[in-house]
């Protein structure tokens, strides 16, 4: 622990110095601003932007961190599913970019690869409301910061509101209980609800974890062990049998993007997805009428009694192979202050909900009532491979699709609950035994 | 200055010694074979008795991650699914293959056309075929289904990549529709070999068509058909796009393929050493099918229309 204070101290010393320094008024919320090493320039690796907005607004920061500091930021993008292997070979190499913005726990798989960032984060997340529990949770490594939370790609119920009220629902049920009468009336009314139970990297481990959690079941156990054989998972795969009668048929094939189609062709009327759902359809003048029809609310609370989900969840690390790390701060320091964070956001259109509790009041989530519902994403969040620990064994159960596999066997048929979990907790067992 | 006679010295030797001018021509195909062939199947050997993961260097565990795989319910899964996968679209390769070689063989009008026609599918990058079959397979928007509805014939759309059984005969017939073309068009090559004078001869002995294809043809293709049977095992075997594209393994890994099983444990799982592991048990298997195809296809008896 004295080590850590010490830091801290040294950190908020050098803050202090560069404060009085420079003394801009950026610095007034009290975040430590490293002075950036003399001829520094960064790369950033990042996910290929989802969004032209986004992807605008980060660079218009990353332009004006540059003309105000002279540091160039070289950013270099992937495609989202490449990230991880590219980062995982520069922290282990020790060469290439600077920081990365990588998903889940990536940052866990090389956790003494990587600068600490406490004194920083702390700073970030005090001067913006706090930090989210769950975004927290995606950063902080033994107590200590390894990674700055960026955001969480919402995910949301996506549902036609006239096929809603024409299933008798005026208001959209909050509780499990509630949605499954809901779904068997839309597929009494040939408007059938579909989740993905096939290999959809995204959204099938979106809906299989939220089954999970919804009922109280885990993966994991506190103290790392396997412990998903329990009556809250027998409840979860039992709640999961009857929505899935309700679904349209083949939804166990179904990859990433079967649902959006399914969604757009009128063939399902209730869904979970991001936001693009509802700019893909209002970006197509043929679908204007049905994306005057799209709403969007938060997966329903189960007997657990909060609302808990996956969403994609993304942070930013710098690596210790980097020769500028003051630089590299001094650039999240940028990014993350208030004013441009929330310009980043907003050029994100709602993909993108803020990793601190301040920013839930950017004006992107009233704008429209669709974005609303994404706004509560970083809110819901769970790290995944709740409630152990973050690293290989929670990585590689989610890339070998245990828990989405577990769901599709019993809803399926092809083995009882219990057969089902007995695999399952024996697949995660593997990884964490 | 002195050394300069010398090496020129070595040099001619080398050059105007038989022996030595061979090697120096094999000198970039070794070096060829060594860097791109050898070094990453040795390496991927040797990841596969490490606990490597992306990026980390890994330690030697011996068998330890072939121990964890026999226990594995999914890869055993995975080696009966490629099995499968393998054996079911081989024979119906070769089947289709043959039949439309002979028939292109027959002296048919347009048969230039239909040749080029044929090489169609192979011709189209796999990706973009497994998109399409991606489309023709959907569980929504399936132009079967929608077809057999349009008839009367079912009432609900057929769940091709939902049903295990279904996704496994699925996959297989968009193989097979792409790997018949190589098997065809390589049989008829081997097929305009065979001297027209023998069919000829055996025709004016009296012999039935069955006969001729049957103690003619056929044991004169018999080497063509090694080989090339050989190669389309070997490419069925090793398949990862096609299954990539239309279900990543699913539903519930019924169509999961040793390579498909290798990438999602290595690469996005990270496991390098497991993945690793998985991609060499994949080559006894593959030596079997060389084994089989060059020992027992290619005896020569049998070649010359002598019986086993």
């Amino acid at each position: 622990m004295s080590r850590i204070n010490r830091r801290e101290l040294m950190a908020g010393a050098a803050a202090g110095v560069a404060a009085a320094a420079l003394a801009p008024r950026a610095f007034a919320q009290g975040i430590p601003t490293p002075t950036p090493e003399a001829g520094a320039s960064l790369r950033l690796l990042r996910w290929v932007p989802f969004v032209k907005g986004e992807e605008e607004a980060w660079n218009a920061n990353t332009q004006a961190f540059t003309e105000a500091t002279g540091v160039e930021v070289r950013i270099d993008q992937e495609s989202w599913e490449d990230v991880r292997p590219k980062a995982a070979v520069a922290a282990n190499v020790g060469s290439g970019p600077d920081m990365v913005m990588s998903w889940f726990d990536d940052p866990f798989q090389y956790p003494d690869k990587l600068v600490e960032l406490t004194g920083l984060a702390e700073a970030i997340g005090a001067a913006n409301g706090g930090w989210y529990d769950g975004a927290r949770g995606y950063a902080v490594h033994d107590g200590r910061f390894i990674a700055m939370p960026l955001a969480a790609i919402g995910n949301a119920i996506c549902y036609r509101d006239s096929h809603v009220k024409a299933a008798g629902f005026q208001e959209f049920p909050t509780d499990t209980a509630g949605f499954l009468e809901l779904c068997k009336a839309m597929q009494a009314n040939g408007t059938p609800a579909g989740f993905p139970h096939g290999k959809a990297v995204g959204d099938g481990n979106n809906y299989a974890h939220w089954l999970l959690w919804s009922h109280g079941g885990k993966m994991i156990n506190e103290d790392g062990t396997v412990g998903l054989d329990s009556p809250e998972t027998r409840a979860a795969i039992a709640y999961a049998q009857e929505l899935y009668k309700t679904f349209i048929p083949g939804t166990e094939s179904w990859l990433d993007i079967n649902n959006n189609r399914a969604f757009m062709a009128g063939q399902i009327s209730l869904t979970a997805n991001g936001v693009s759902l509802y700019y893909a359809a209002r970006n197509d003048p043929a679908t204007q009428e049905l994306a005057e029809d799209i709403r969007t609310t938060n997966l329903p609370i189960g007997p657990v009694g909060q609302s808990v989900e996956l969403h994609q969840t993304t942070s930013i690390s710098i690596f210790n192979h980097t020769k500028y790390p003051q630089a590299a701060m001094a650039y999240l320091a940028w990014m993350y202050d208030t004013a441009r964070m929330n310009a980043w956001i907003e050029g994100a259109s709602a993909y993108c909900c803020g990793a601190a509790k301040g920013f839930a009041d950017n004006p992107v989530w009233t704008s429209n009532p669709v974005h609303a519902a994404y706004a509560k994403a970083s809110a819901s969040l769970r790290p995944n491979g709740y409630a152990g620990p973050l690293g290989y064994a929670s990585a590689g159960v989610m890339a070998d699709y245990v828990l989405v596999d577990m769901f599709a066997q019993a809803v399926t048929g092809q083995a009882s609950p219990d057969d089902a979990i007995a695999t399952a907790a024996k697949r995660a067992n593997r990884y964490y035994g | 200055m002195a050394e300069t006679p010398k090496r020129a010295n070595i040099w001619s030797r080398l050059a105007e010694s038989r022996n030595g001018l061979g090697f120096l021509f094999m000198l970039p195909a070794a070096a060829f074979l060594l860097c791109f062939l050898t070094y990453p199947l040795g390496l991927g050997v040797w990841l596969g008795f490490t606990d490597a993961r992306i990026g980390r260097e890994g330690m030697f565990v011996g068998l330890d991650n072939y121990r964890w795989l026999a226990d594995d319910s999914v890869f055993w899964l995975a080696v009966f699914n490629t099995l499968f996968y393998t054996v079911v679209a081989s024979v119906l390769k070769f089947g289709l293959g043959l039949w439309l070689a002979l028939l292109l063989n027959e002296n048919l009008r347009w048969k230039t056309f239909f040749r080029a026609v044929i090489l169609l599918p192979w011709v189209v990058p796999t990706v973009l075929s497994a998109l399409a079959f991606w489309w023709i397979f959907d569980s929504q928007f399936s132009i079967i289904s929608w077809v057999l509805i349009k008839w009367g014939l079912i009432s609900a759309p057929i769940n091709f990549l939902g049903e295990p059984w279904n996704a496994r005969w699925s996959v297989i017939a968009a193989n097979v529709w792409r790997g018949v073309p190589f098997v065809a068009i390589s049989l008829l090559a081997g097929l305009q070999t065979i001297p027209q004078s023998l069919n000829e001869a055996a025709a004016l002995d009296g012999a039935t068509s069955w006969q001729r294809f049957r103690r003619v043809t056929l044991p004169l293709l018999t080497p063509i058909i090694a080989v090339v049977m050989t190669f389309s095992v070997l490419f069925t075997f090793t398949d990862f796009q096609l299954i990539y594209v239309l279900t990543r393994g699913g539903p519930v890994n019924a169509t999961h393929l040793m390579a498909t099983l290798s990438f999602q444990r290595a690469i996005p799982g990270g496991q390098l050493g497991e993945g690793a592991a998985i991609a060499v048990a994949m080559i006894p298997f593959l030596l079997a099918a060389i084994l089989f195809s060059f020992f027992g296809l290619q005896r020569r008896k049998w070649q010359q229309g002598g019986g086993d």
